[in-house]
């Protein structure tokens, strides 16, 4: 057996019971190895559940900065006897199990082909404390204090960590450097170290920050301007809406006053908490909701009424896997068509796609000024791999300059001057009318609002050529969109190729990776990272300039390739699906290894056929 | 159909309350509805409730769900925006702009289909938190658009037009607004207007969420022996609890009636409802009392009318939320973006 030896480039995995405490030691793991300058990626793989079953929470160190789950497991922290079994088989051969020995196992539970590192880590916290919940909690910093040791992780970067989250609060600091020290005695002392893997001080994180992708779209909505929010729970989009609570508490407070620049609603359903967002838009207020998959579901009637009636609405949809409650605590990209095309009639919606935090913090932010200027609801389609997880991200950026676009509202003034108001007609020939908020003059300006057929006057009409009129001029409003939303990211292959592919969303890291793993096999690809629907025309001109295009999603059904289809109308045959879709994040071994094998065999194709003909 | 133009011109010599409006100016487009409809008693009273108060129409936001009654908004209040949103969501529709903008009166227009059947969890949450809100639900007990389904208000054993007896338990909308803690309940019918002018001029003057169940005969589809919320059943039914004048900050109060018949409500701006009691024994103050008495009558099958429960002194959502005066509209980046120097520190502690 030989161990795996690795250097700023390996996968440890933390097998944890649920309610131990164990995330807040394992973010701890992670952002010192941060402070050292080497990238990490964590991610929390955890059950739906609360208190007492298993959760892990797996970090990636890769000096290089692949920050897309890579697949397999060097070294296991398994802490949790419930999983032990499928915990020891996931290890990679060479691999290393860290363990706690204060109860002895029997030989059978372990593996001759992995390295075994036993730390009584029970017994060293019953002798050392005496209440119980010290003893679970210490038990967790004790183990990050031994695995320092073993890797070699600066502990100076986990005491100034620790200075950082308790300052002011000396007690608690002294007990946790305790338990630390604990755990570096008992490693230096009992276990043989270093071992194979090592971190190694770089300099490869720079300026980037590290946050969750909830924080940061809840960051962006606090930026861009959002007053109310309703919400109802649901995973993984809960903590969006309570971020977004604690950043109003400190940033939107009036200093003199004490009084509150933001309205927030736990609704009573999704049903209700869109009905809020539809009413506050309305009304004039940026306003926005946040939901998962089942949510949008229950949405669907208002988002149709907000399509026709033309009102501003933000909905930032966190993804997991569907349909019905499916699996709430994996990730997915399903609800790609279900958003699109969302409520009944003939409706289309602006869909924004988000890589990363720093994505999900512009796209927020940019969200509440695209709806007000097209008056429409507009999507941001995270996912629950970017949302509950913390990435490494560009600095979050903002403009003090920048103004909020409130689009065409017509004013008092307008109006009084004899401006003409037809709340649903075409003016400008982009297809966006004008509206007035409520309450603007007292003899102008006032329109009836309304889900059914009306003429541009906003007079009931169910005459066909007032319904062909709105209806047309809506589909012109979405071609306008089409220039307003973020851009496609292209990316060209080292060598000419006449192979491309399409990603969006939290398949970034992984598609970089596997982009650079395809390179060195010499398999050439160019990328197109689509950021929006509807889609640019050089999302056309991409496909149209290939032979075949991969469309690299996380659902099923290859629900971005169908847009793709319907909307471009493109031969299906030249869009090849390559779908990854079991809940955890595709990685790029996946994307690699599928794509790849689609290469090589186009490339011995053309001989086969000749030896047919 | 609303397309049809209702002409400006009026009498010279009709007369103009305080801030110089006719009551033709509170009007909205010609109805639709069948001729006879309660509904548009309803509209009337509004109309009338908010010329007396001297209310700027354009300084209201009426809202409405889907079905009959949701269609009277375009009927009222022509210089007011109105919604029209979808069925039985209006009371989620008008928190959201109530949230957005303050300084407006809330006007909810609703039926029983709307708010008991489809809609009756909207109707409960927002009134359980407090919305500043008229939520009147003009009850027939009946699907009209649709023709003659029951609703969910529809009584026990009371007879469809088409002869099809009702075998489901009634929802009773003000024994519900009651529990649920709305600071102002009562119950008018259309054929009453006297009664229910002032019940509506005292709502929208009431802080908090202000619920009117008003029973509004359905001519086309409920209104034949046999109906319980037909003009004759409950003209025969009705037991007026009391008698309510309205009287607002700047008029002089005038006590022209025994002591111990009156019972005079400052609200919270000053104005008073003076409730004539008709019944000795029911005080508006006790919400359990109340709700005893609606019910102890409903046994006895008498529909009670009149202002059943105030708390004058109730607080709304906004208070809950602690929220600022200013409409949200006229916040900008200035107000609302922390800035890019807070972002800085920001993006330094999570690094």
């Amino acid at each position: 057996m030989k161990p795996i030896t690795a250097t700023n480039d390996f996968v440890i995995k933390f097998a944890n019971v649920n309610g131990s405490g164990s995330a807040s030691a394992n973010e701890l793991f992670a952002k010192a190895i941060l402070r050292m300058g080497v990238p990490v990626s964590p991610r929390n793989i955890f059950p739906s559940n609360i208190q007492g079953l298993p959760t892990w929470y797996e970090v990636r160190v890769n000096e290089r900065g692949w920050l897309g789950r890579r697949g397999g497991v060097d070294m296991m922290v398994a802490m949790n006897p419930q999983t032990w079994d499928a915990d020891v088989k996931e290890l990679a051969p060479g691999g290393y199990l860290f363990y706690d020995s204060t109860k002895p196992l029997p030989p059978s539970k372990f593996r001759d082909d992995i390295v075994v590192i036993g730390m009584p880590l029970t017994a060293i916290c019953n002798r050392t404390y005496a209440d119980a919940r010290q003893r679970q909690l210490f038990k967790n910093i004790m183990y990050v204090g031994a695995l320092s040791v073993l890797l070699g992780i600066d502990d100076a970067e986990i005491r100034k960590l620790f200075g950082e989250q308790y300052k002011g609060k000396e007690k608690l600091l002294d007990s946790n450097v305790k338990a630390l020290e604990l755990g570096r005695d008992y490693a230096r002392e009992h276990l043989a170290h270093p071992i194979g893997l090592q971190v190694r001080r770089a300099d490869a994180v720079g300026e980037r920050i590290f946050v969750d992708g909830n924080s940061a779209a809840a960051l962006g909505c606090v930026y861009g301007g959002a007053t109310v929010c309703a919400w109802y729970p649901i995973t993984p989009s809960s903590s969006l809406a309570e971020a977004f609570q604690k950043y109003c508490m400190k940033y939107r407070v009036d200093a003199e006053t004490g009084a509150n620049k933001f309205a927030i609603v736990q609704a009573e359903d999704e049903i209700a908490s869109i009905g809020i967002v539809v009413g506050a838009g309305w009304n004039g207020a940026r306003a926005f909701t946040t939901t998962s998959g089942p949510g949008i579901s229950l949405m669907n009637e208002f988002i149709g009424l907000a399509y026709f009636a033309e009102i501003p609405v933000t909905i930032i949809d966190v993804q997991r896997g569907g349909p019905s409650t499916g699996m709430p605590t994996r990730t997915q990209q399903s609800d790609v068509l279900a958003c699109a095309y969302a409520s009944h009639g003939d409706t289309k919606h602006v869909l924004l796609f988000p890589e990363d935090p720093h994505e999900c913090f512009e796209f927020s932010a940019l969200a509440l000024d695209l709806a007000d200027r097209l008056q429409t609801p507009i999507f941001v389609l995270s996912d629950l791999d970017i949302g509950m997880n913390q990435r490494l991200t560009a600095p979050f950026v903002w403009d003090d300059a920048r103004e909020y676009d409130r689009g065409k509202v017509m004013t008092a003034a307008e109006l009084e001057a004899g401006k003409e108001f037809a709340r649903y007609k075409d003016v400008d020939g982009d297809g966006i009318p004008y509206r007035t908020y409520p309450g603007t003059h007292p003899s102008k300006g006032a329109y009836f609002t309304r889900g059914t057929s009306r003429d541009p006057y906003a007079r009931y009409s169910e005459r066909g050529p007032d319904y062909v009129y709105n209806m047309q001029r809506l589909l012109k409003k979405f071609a306008t969109a089409r220039t307003l939303v973020p851009a496609p990211v292209p990316r060209a292959a080292r060598q000419k190729t006449r192979h491309g592919a399409i990603y969006y969303g939290s398949t970034s890291p992984a598609m970089d990776e596997a982009i650079a793993a395809l390179e060195d096999d010499g398999l050439n690809l160019d990328t197109l990272r689509v950021r929006a629907f509807p889609f640019a025309d050089s999302v056309a001109e991409f496909i149209a300039a290939h032979e075949a295009v991969f469309v690299v999603e996380q659902n099923r059904d290859g629900q971005l390739r169908t847009l793709l289809v319907n909307e471009f109308g493109i031969d299906p045959a030249k869009l090849v699906p390559i779908l990854h879709y079991d809940g955890t994040p595709i990685t790029a071994r996946f994307i690699a290894e599928a794509i790849g094998a689609h290469l090589r065999a186009a490339r011995v194709a053309p001989i086969g056929k000749d030896k047919v003909a | 159909m609303t397309y049809i133009a209702k002409p400006k011109l009026h009498h010279p010599t009709l007369a103009c309350n305080a801030i110089g409006f006719t009551r033709r100016d509170y009007e909205g487009k010609i109805s639709t509805l069948c001729a006879g409809c309660g509904h548009d008693s309803i509209s009337a009273a509004i109309i009338q409730a908010c010329w007396e108060l001297d209310i700027e129409p354009h300084r209201v936001a009426k809202l409405s769900g889907i079905g009959c009654s949701s269609k009277t908004p375009d009927y009222f209040l022509g210089q007011s925006h109105g919604f029209n949103t979808v069925h039985g969501r209006m009371p989620s529709v008008l928190t959201g702009a109530n949230l957005a903008n303050r300084e407006l009166i809330y006007l909810g227009v609703s039926g029983d289909g709307d708010s008991a059947s489809i809609g009756i969890g909207q109707f409960v949450h927002a009134i359980r938190r407090g919305v500043n809100m008229v939520y009147i639900v003009e009850n027939n007990g009946v699907y009209g658009l649709t023709k003659g389904q029951f609703s969910a208000t529809a009584d026990l054993g009371s007879k469809s037009k088409k002869g099809v007896v009702n075998t489901d338990s009634p929802l009773d909308l003000v024994g519900l607004a009651l529990q649920l803690g709305a600071s102002f309940v009562a119950r008018g019918f259309s054929g009453d207007k006297k009664q229910l002018v002032p019940l509506i001029k005292a709502a929208i003057k009431h802080r908090g969420p202000a619920v009117l169940d008003v029973i509004s005969p359905c001519v086309a589809f409920n209104n034949h022996p046999g109906s319980t919320k037909s003009y004759d059943y409950v003209r025969e039914h009705n037991e007026a609890a009391n008698r309510l004048d309205f009287i607002d900050v700047r008029d002089e109060i005038v006590v022209d009636y025994a002591a111990g018949e009156l019972i005079d409500i400052t609200q919270h701006d000053g104005s008073v409802l003076r409730l004539r009691k008709l019944h000795a024994n029911h005080d508006p103050h006790d919400r359990v009392a109340a709700l005893a008495y609606v019910h102890e009558r409903q046994a006895k099958g008498e529909v009670v009318t009149g202002l059943l429960y105030v708390d004058a002194e109730a607080e709304d959502l906004h208070r809950h939320l602690n929220t600022v005066p200013t409409p949200f509209h006229r916040l900008g980046a200035k107000e609302l973006s922390p800035g890019a120097a807070t972002l800085a520190k920001i993006n330094a502690a999570l690094r």
